[in-house]
């Protein structure tokens, strides 16, 4: 069983470093993935009857090199690779000790070909959680609420523009560097948000959120100096350090606010605030910075017992000011209503649903709304505007607590369900 | 590897051909001197075009461009760059790009006789 339980372990720790490699020399990430599961299944056969080999990685290596080899003699497209594939690899004997066994990590590369701006948006998270993590396409077609057929044909078609319009596996030069690190960030955040917002089951949504932490992990020891791949880094580590005070004991939702901070994960909080404080050093402010740097201020709350509302304002401005959204729109007029009452807040929020009519579907915006409705004591508007809240909600637990409150069974339960306040 | 790299223009780019065939010209050489023209041609206006269909072995012939829409082909360079990032830096610097869209595609390769 230790050559199974050996070749799975290899499997998860090194499929992307196996596949951004091998994807270097034959620019077909389709083809790199397809040898490397044939030789996952190899050393499946292999390794539990000869023994595991002294460095599973290269064992790994030499098999799917020796695959991509086989093809590219058959399939005159890749011929062009031989010589290539064939080089002699420095260190790249099996039987070679572990620690000498090392060859370059070229998965910021194969971060940056799922996220070229040649492959459509929606699928660039996926793929990186296929290419670079090894997640298999019903997993991931699960946590984006798609058909798995769907989502599998939708992986094929990117890696076949891959190939066919020959998309480069290079690192962008400095003038494109910014805006494709950019993309990246973004891709990692729209599959962390994707578990987060959708009503998938919880175990998945677990899984999606984990994984896209573990990119944003890599992200950040692979882009040091790019701030705002350490802003999102403690972003996330923000959201996974409340993930135990989220629901109740009976699964009901929790908002922030009244969120016991005792069970919040003490470890992930101060991890995020060190990856905040190395990227604040750069003095390059960006967008996940700030939202890091909001979510600091709320887990502040553990520490001081309250919330500072000035510095959430400031810094919701500045993030506004720098990359305005919705979300963060509705947010700013929340802790405005903190810091000034609700009439003023809710003229801010309707003023905010006449300069952009597509907040008519916002669910925080009308959870808000009924909030404020209801502190200035308009129960039966508040009442309409939760009713059209619960109707937007995707979340069933966010349902249930947005009518938990608009019965008025807890009439002081304050603070919106929300992302940016989650 | 070959890239065409597809002109659209708005009816009115194709009335102002002629002021904007300096442009094109000075494209067309920054293109020749690099090394990456492999060929090209512009087309006359989509008044001159005529859509053919087969259905059923029987000709359909129609007055008119494919599809009908506002921006149309007007031409189309063929260009040998290594890959797609070097292909998009070529197809942004043509004069069509700023004005209408550019639509960079990769050229089937043929098998090798």
């Amino acid at each position: 069983m230790e050559g199974r339980r050996a070749a799975e372990l290899a499997a998860r720790q090194s499929f992307g470093k196996l596949v951004a490699w091998l994807t270097a020399r034959c620019g077909d990430v389709a083809a790199a993935e397809d040898a490397l599961g044939d030789a996952f299944l190899s050393a499946l056969k292999q390794w539990p009857e000869q023994g595991v080999p002294r460095a599973p990685e290269a064992w790994l290596l030499v098999a799917a090199r020796r695959r991509l080899i086989d093809r590219a003699r058959r399939d005159q497209t890749l011929e062009r690779l031989l010589p290539e594939l064939g080089a002699a690899i420095p260190g790249m004997d099996p039987e070679t000790p572990q620690n000498a066994m090392e060859f370059p990590d070229e998965r910021l590369r194969l971060l940056f070909l799922c996220s070229h701006p040649a492959i459509d948006p929606g699928i660039q998270a996926p793929l990186m959680l296929q290419t670079v993590l090894g997640l298999n396409a019903s997993r991931i077609a699960a946590a984006f609420l798609v058909a798995p057929a769907t989502m599998g044909q939708r992986l094929v078609r990117a890696k076949a523009k891959i190939r066919q319009a020959r998309i480069p596996f290079v690192l962008p030069g400095p003038e494109a560097l910014p805006a494709r690190s950019a993309a990246v960030l973004q891709a990692i955040y729209a599959a962390y948000s994707t578990g987060w917002d959708t009503a998938a089951e919880a175990a998945q949504v677990e899984v999606l959120t984990q994984e896209a932490v573990l990119l944003a992990r890599l992200c950040a020891a692979l882009l040091p100096q790019e701030p705002e791949a350490r802003g999102l880094l403690a972003l996330l580590l923000h959201c996974q350090a409340r993930h135990g005070a989220r629901r109740a004991a009976d699964g009901s939702y929790v908002p922030l606010l009244e969120q016991d901070p005792g069970l919040w994960d003490a470890a992930l909080i101060a991890e995020a605030e060190a990856e905040l404080t190395q990227a604040s050093l750069a003095g390059r402010p960006g967008r996940f910075q700030l939202e890091a740097a909001i979510q600091s201020v709320h887990a502040h709350r553990a520490v001081s017992g309250t919330v500072d509302w000035p510095a959430l304002l400031r810094l919701y401005d500045a993030l506004l000011a720098l990359a305005p959204s919705a979300g963060a729109r509705v947010s700013r007029v929340a802790v405005l209503a903190e810091l000034a009452g609700p009439e003023g807040a809710l003229a801010e929020l309707d003023g905010l649903a006449t300069a952009d009519p597509a907040l008519g579907d916002h669910q925080p915006w009308w959870a808000l709304r009924a909030h404020l409705l209801q502190r200035s004591g308009q129960a039966g508007e508040a009442l309409q505007a939760y009713r059209r809240a619960i109707a937007l909600a995707k979340d069933p637990a966010v349902r249930a607590f947005l009518r938990h409150v608009a019965q008025g069974q807890d009439a002081a339960a304050g603070p919106v369900p929300g992302r940016s306040a989650g | 590897m070959q890239y065409a790299v597809l002109i659209y223009e708005s009816e009115q780019d194709f009335a102002d051909r002629p002021s904007l065939m300096p442009a094109y010209a000075a494209y067309s050489q920054a293109l020749a001197e690099a090394g990456h023209m492999a060929g090209g041609e512009a087309l006359q206006s989509t008044h001159t075009a005529t859509t053919v269909r087969l259905r059923h072995g029987e000709r359909q012939v129609q007055d008119g461009p494919f599809p009908d829409s506002k921006e149309q082909l007007g031409g189309f360079f063929l260009i040998d760059v290594p890959d797609l990032d070097a292909a998009l830096t070529w197809a942004a610097r043509c004069p069509a790009a700023e004005r209408c869209a550019v639509e960079v595609r990769p050229v089937l390769a043929r098998e090798a006789p």
